[in-house]
């Protein structure tokens, strides 16, 4: 039951972030978006991923590890509370695989002017970090850059395209 | 301001010239008093590749001060030819002729005359090489501007942006009407925040290349680059002081993105603000005693002003939405910047001592400002027609243009310093 409710999850924070390229696609379950939206808040890290027993956790498409990409607010460079139980998961994974490197990519929408959003974008990037270590990630595991507006997931002047553009990638 | 009464001249001028750089340029508006003049063809330059007189035409339509006046066949290219009753409401004649040297060199002669005094204002030779015409003709641009109107043309400066078309990225540098363009650099990753040196030998820019910000310097005469700033995170937003001795950078090594200075070799770097916030795109004042620059250090995006040696930055920006990108006027007493409101981008400016905000556009997707060396017009980014283009404005916000690439979208648009001749 346990692993039907995450793999519920890991499908609804999936399809939140449809634009990424889906590396990880999630075949086998039907949307419950009841399920999940009760699940997401009261989620942690600890409800989070099964330990590795063959595969790489990371390779698992049900394992909150799946989620790679976080989403921000206008202007806000603070890790949303729907999206800590995947950082946190990636930052205990970190731990337990200290050999491990991770880059995270910030982005902006375009809504600024192309250095503040730079800033934007690295601010994002660097909390993630913050938060990475916090959960037991070393630093030296860990780069952050940031490329503003240059390199948007989707295109057009809208909430449609801002809202995709505002995140912070997490690239192992 | 209602600029949109003046929208009914649109002129569109096409070149015929390397398809490298064809562009469409498209001016609304007129001045307030737009000084009538004719423009002759000049004897001979039915030989040349490029016809000197209509690109000096082009020039002075472009800045919105002069109302070109047909010559109806009239060919005068000597005073003694000049009949001035064929000229009545003509303020001012240009005439003159050009001839190809026996090495290739090309000799233009030109005059100025006033139709009205009937005297000759100035004459001059100009003799350059023929691949050299664009530039001959907006010299003698620059001459009748500066004549006519007592200010100093910007039609020989040259301007930087950058070209992207698809995943290629280009630093170009171009005449300030967008001919003539020339790469700096081309590469797969994006480029951003091109900033001229004063004497405008080198550009100052960021790329990605290197998978995050930085930030380098380059000549332009032998391409040499130096890398200015390469620290982890993000190296980014440089700009010259005025007396090119040092830029002021934006970097993230030590947390959040904070301003400091650096000498053009890179050495010498110095942090000067210290909020922990966003801090980012300074622009020294002309005398190099300010910066201005923008922070979120009051909750949202404004142009705030602080000494470069230090002390308290005060706050520009009142009026509302977001404010980005100050850039000072060359007198040093007013800014531009680009003000975000309601979903548009407006360029606008503000004068120091009246504190008002002044929009001088319409509103849309209109970013990175940069003042023309005069002061007369203003730079930006904008859109049209899906596609990112140059335009300008001038700074009482009555002329405006857009200029279309032939091909990609243009950003990060600048206007370079006047040049040495």
């Amino acid at each position: 039951m346990k692993n039907l409710v995450i793999a519920v999850l890991s499908a609804t924070l999936l399809a939140a972030c449809a634009s990424k390229k889906p590396v990880e696609q999630v075949e086998e379950t039907k949307p419950a978006p009841a399920a999940a939206a009760k699940a997401a808040p009261g989620s942690t890290a600890a409800a989070a991923p099964v330990a590795p027993v063959a595969v790489d956790p990371l390779n698992d498409p049900n394992s909150l590890l799946a989620k790679r990409s976080m989403y921000y607010p206008f202007d806000g460079y603070v890790v949303q509370d729907a999206d800590k139980p995947a950082v946190q998961a990636h930052a205990k994974y970190l731990a337990e695989h200290p050999d491990r490197k991770i880059r995270v990519e910030g982005h902006a929408d375009e809504r600024g002017s192309n250095e503040y959003n730079l800033a934007l974008g690295q601010r994002r990037a660097d909390g993630v970090k913050s938060m990475l270590v916090l959960g037991g990630a070393k630093s030296s595991q860990i780069e952050t850059a940031s490329y503003g507006e240059e390199k948007p997931g989707a295109s057009g002047h809208d909430e449609a395209a801002w809202s995709q553009n505002r995140r912070a990638d997490l690239i192992y | 301001m209602k600029i949109l009464r003046y929208a009914g001249l649109i002129l569109f001028l096409c070149g015929a010239l390397p398809a490298h750089a064809v562009l469409t340029i498209e001016i609304m508006g007129a001045g307030e008093n737009q000084i009538p003049i004719a423009i002759v063809p000049l004897a001979g330059e039915d030989k040349l590749a490029q016809s000197i007189s209509e690109i000096v035409s082009a020039d002075l339509a472009r800045s919105g001060l002069f109302r070109l006046v047909g010559s109806a066949g009239k060919r005068p290219h000597e005073p003694n030819e000049v009949v001035y009753a064929d000229w009545a409401g003509v303020d001012a004649l240009l005439i003159g002729s050009v001839k190809v040297q026996p090495n290739g060199r090309v000799e233009v002669k030109i005059r100025l005359l006033d139709a009205v005094k009937q005297t000759e204002l100035f004459g001059q030779a100009v003799s350059a090489k023929n691949d050299q015409l664009r530039a001959i003709a907006h010299r003698i641009a620059d001459l009748i501007y500066e004549k006519l109107t007592g200010d100093a043309g910007v039609f020989s400066t040259r301007i930087a942006y950058v070209n992207r078309q698809g995943k290629s990225n280009r630093l170009v540098v171009a005449d300030s009407d967008g001919y003539g363009e020339q790469s700096v650099l081309s590469i797969s990753e994006p480029i951003m925040s091109p900033a001229w040196s004063p004497d405008g030998s080198h550009l100052a820019y960021v790329t990605f290349e290197q998978g995050h910000a930085v930030v380098y310097a380059q000549s332009l005469l032998t391409k040499q680059r130096v890398v200015l700033a390469n620290f982890s995170g993000s190296n980014s937003a440089p700009v010259w002081a005025s007396d090119g001795k040092s830029l002021a950078i934006v970097l993230t090594r030590d947390g959040s993105s904070q301003i400091y200075l650096v000498r053009p070799d890179g050495s010498n770097l110095r942090r000067i603000t210290f909020s922990g916030v966003i801090d980012t795109e300074p622009n020294f004042s002309p005398d190099g005693q300010y910066l201005l620059f923008t922070s979120n250090r009051g909750g949202s995006a404004q142009i705030y002003r602080m000494p470069v040696e230090g002390g308290s930055a005060v706050r520009q920006t009142f009026d509302g939405g977001s404010n980005f990108s100050p850039r000072y006027s060359p007198d040093g007493k007013s800014f531009v910047f680009a003000h975000f409101i309601n979903g548009k981008f407006y360029i606008a400016m503000q004068d120091f001592q009246s504190k008002q905000m002044q929009l001088l556009t319409d509103g849309g997707w209109e970013k990175k400002p940069s003042f023309s060396p005069n002061g007369k017009l203003v730079l930006f980014a904008s859109e049209a027609r899906g596609r990112g283009i140059l335009a300008t404005v001038s700074s009482d916000g009555r002329v405006k243009q857009r200029m279309f690439p032939q091909d990609g979208d243009i950003r990060e648009p600048v206007w370079g310093p006047f040049l040495k001749p």
